[in-house]
């Protein structure tokens, strides 16, 4: 008697255990869909007067008199995300590459914690280190070497804080990726004569590409979304950037200045949760199709 | 042959100079290759490693087609010619006895092959490079009894026209197929020979008592 009292009991608490787990779990799944909802809902007054697409194109931005053009916000985004991944792409790979195919044991676990700080400094201390050091450095040299005059506060100055947040982020990823690969592999082709970087080049790189390819997709969604370091050196003028060295205005930057405004304008609150909704989804896209990348490449090798 | 652990895998790591990947290692003494030393040598390493075959204890395809695993050396070594290779990588498969296996589909990668194919590929993969030696680290331990036999019966062919080291846990198949035998434990060779004296009458207690069963 007492076995089976015992017996229920036990499977009674792992009913309800299993019950809270599925409970946080629903919760965990749900908020991206209320997410998507809300945004979708309170951006909708603004979408039922203009089309997406004419919102899209079009440059001019004068909410008091209800024009709410996003392109120059999104052109900046891009831009912004572009140039931050071309810097921080060739330095993850050539620095991952070098950490676990070249360099000494030693060398990995040193850098390993040092990789773990910088992917953990606040973004604001990014932020003023972009103030302090990047932006003098565009305005006084990059600059006049380029023949043009720039405060500073540039397309260019938010690449660069965008780059270095981003690479610690990407290079952790990249690292376990190359370790992962099997050392069997890169000995079979040395077997056969090939050298070092040959090895790296067919084999390691050729067997990591998926996962290369979703890590940067994976970085480009962080970069896509910093906001405040970004916000800090980018100049923040609602103008399209003709060049890297012009201020720009990114999405993330245009909800976190203008938030608290957003009441006393009308439609103004649409269009920033339009603009967070584009955001969203810009950033579910790549980080969606990141992981898909990686899952499917798992299954093929 | 040895017991696990004794340090087959590390000796024959050190002859094609894999060691050198791992610079905590320290290998000492010489391997020789003819009358050349090829462990205490300036020369192409590259060179060197490819006059050796490897085939692993479980099959590594390269990231790639069936076609290109067997291609790779080839053209790592400069040999880029389509009709050239083609004809190299169907002789090399037909070798192996897996070309009629594949023929129709030498463009899937390679990881779709059955783990017994990969191994006959690893095998033609590392032919086709022409060298002199095979290394074989227990390649047959990782798969089945028919593809074992294949390999087996391969090698048994190959022996002739190559040097062939090969590691075996299997006592049975090494009477099968060596012509002379190394037995080593804890990292040291305690006895070798031609095939028949060692296993019809092995000098060392140690070996008789492998021989015997008596630890593995
Ligand atoms: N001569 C040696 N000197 C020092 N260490 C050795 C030596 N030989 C082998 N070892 C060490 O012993 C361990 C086992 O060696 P190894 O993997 O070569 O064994 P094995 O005979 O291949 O075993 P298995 O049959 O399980 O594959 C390794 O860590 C290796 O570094
Ligand atoms: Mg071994």
């Amino acid at each position: 008697m007492k076995f089976r009292a015992f017996e229920i009991s036990r499977k009674l608490r792992n009913s309800i255990h299993t019950g809270w787990m599925i409970a946080c779990l629903s919760v965990v799944l749900l908020i991206p869909l209320f997410l998507t909802a809300g945004l979708a809902i309170k951006s909708f007054p603004l979408l039922h007067q203009h089309p997406l697409l004419s919102l899209i194109f079009s440059s001019n931005w004068k909410p008091l008199s209800g024009e709410f053009g996003f392109y120059p916000f999104i052109v900046s985004s891009v831009w912004v995300t572009i140039f931050a991944l071309l810097i921080s792409i060739p330095i993850c790979l050539l620095t991952s590459i070098h950490l676990t195919q070249y360099a000494k044991k030693w060398v990995l676990k040193i850098m390993q914690p040092v990789i773990d700080i910088l992917a953990g400094i606040p973004s604001v201390i990014y932020g003023v280190w972009g103030i302090l050091v990047v932006i003098p450095f565009i305005s006084n040299h990059i600059a006049p070497m380029l023949g043009k005059s720039s405060s500073g506060y540039s397309i260019l100055a938010g690449a660069i804080v965008l780059s270095i947040m981003v690479i610690p982020f990407v290079l952790n990823i990249l690292i376990e990726l190359f370790n992962n690969i099997p050392v069997e592999l890169s000995e079979a082709s040395l077997s056969l004569g090939a050298t070092r970087w040959q090895t790296i080049k067919y084999v390691v790189l050729k067997k990591g590409l998926p996962g290369i390819i979703s890590s940067f997709g994976l970085g480009m969604s962080r970069a896509f979304g910093e906001t405040i370091a970004v916000l800090m050196v980018v100049g923040n003028v609602a103008k399209v950037p003709t060049g890297i060295l012009q201020p720009g205005y990114p999405l993330p930057a245009l909800i976190a200045n203008n938030y608290g405004e957003m009441m006393s304008i009308p439609q103004y609150d649409a269009a920033l949760m339009l603009s967070a909704f584009i955001l969203f989804v810009v950033v579910l896209f790549f980080n969606a199709g990141s992981r898909i990348l990686i899952i499917r490449s798992g299954k093929h090798n | 042959m040895g017991p696990s652990g004794c340090g087959k895998t590390t000796l024959m790591r050190c002859m094609n100079r894999l060691t050198d990947l791992n610079t905590q290692t320290k290998v000492t003494g010489n391997i020789f290759i003819g009358d050349r030393d090829i462990l205490n040598t300036h020369d192409d390493i590259n060179e060197i490693r490819k006059m050796m075959g490897l085939l692993a204890q479980r099959p590594y395809p390269l990231p790639m087609n069936i076609f290109n695993n067997v291609a790779y050396g080839l053209r790592i070594s400069g040999r880029k010619k389509k009709r050239f290779l083609e004809k190299r990588v169907e002789h090399y498969l037909r070798q192996v006895n897996l070309w009629e296996e594949v023929k129709d589909r030498l463009r899937d990668p390679a990881a779709a092959l059955s783990i017994g194919q990969q191994q006959r590929l690893c095998l033609a993969r590392g032919l086709a490079v022409d060298p002199r030696i095979i290394l074989a680290d227990e390649p047959t331990s990782a798969l089945d009894p028919i593809s074992s036999q294949l390999i087996e019966e391969k090698f048994a062919e190959l022996k002739t026209s190559y040097t062939i080291v090969m590691v075996t846990h299997i006592l049975r198949q090494a009477r099968r197929i060596a012509d002379h035998v190394v037995f080593m434990y804890m990292g040291e060779v305690i006895e070798q020979g031609p095939a028949e004296e060692f296993f019809q009458n092995p000098q060392m207690e140690m070996t008789k008592s492998y021989l015997k069963g008596l630890f593995y």
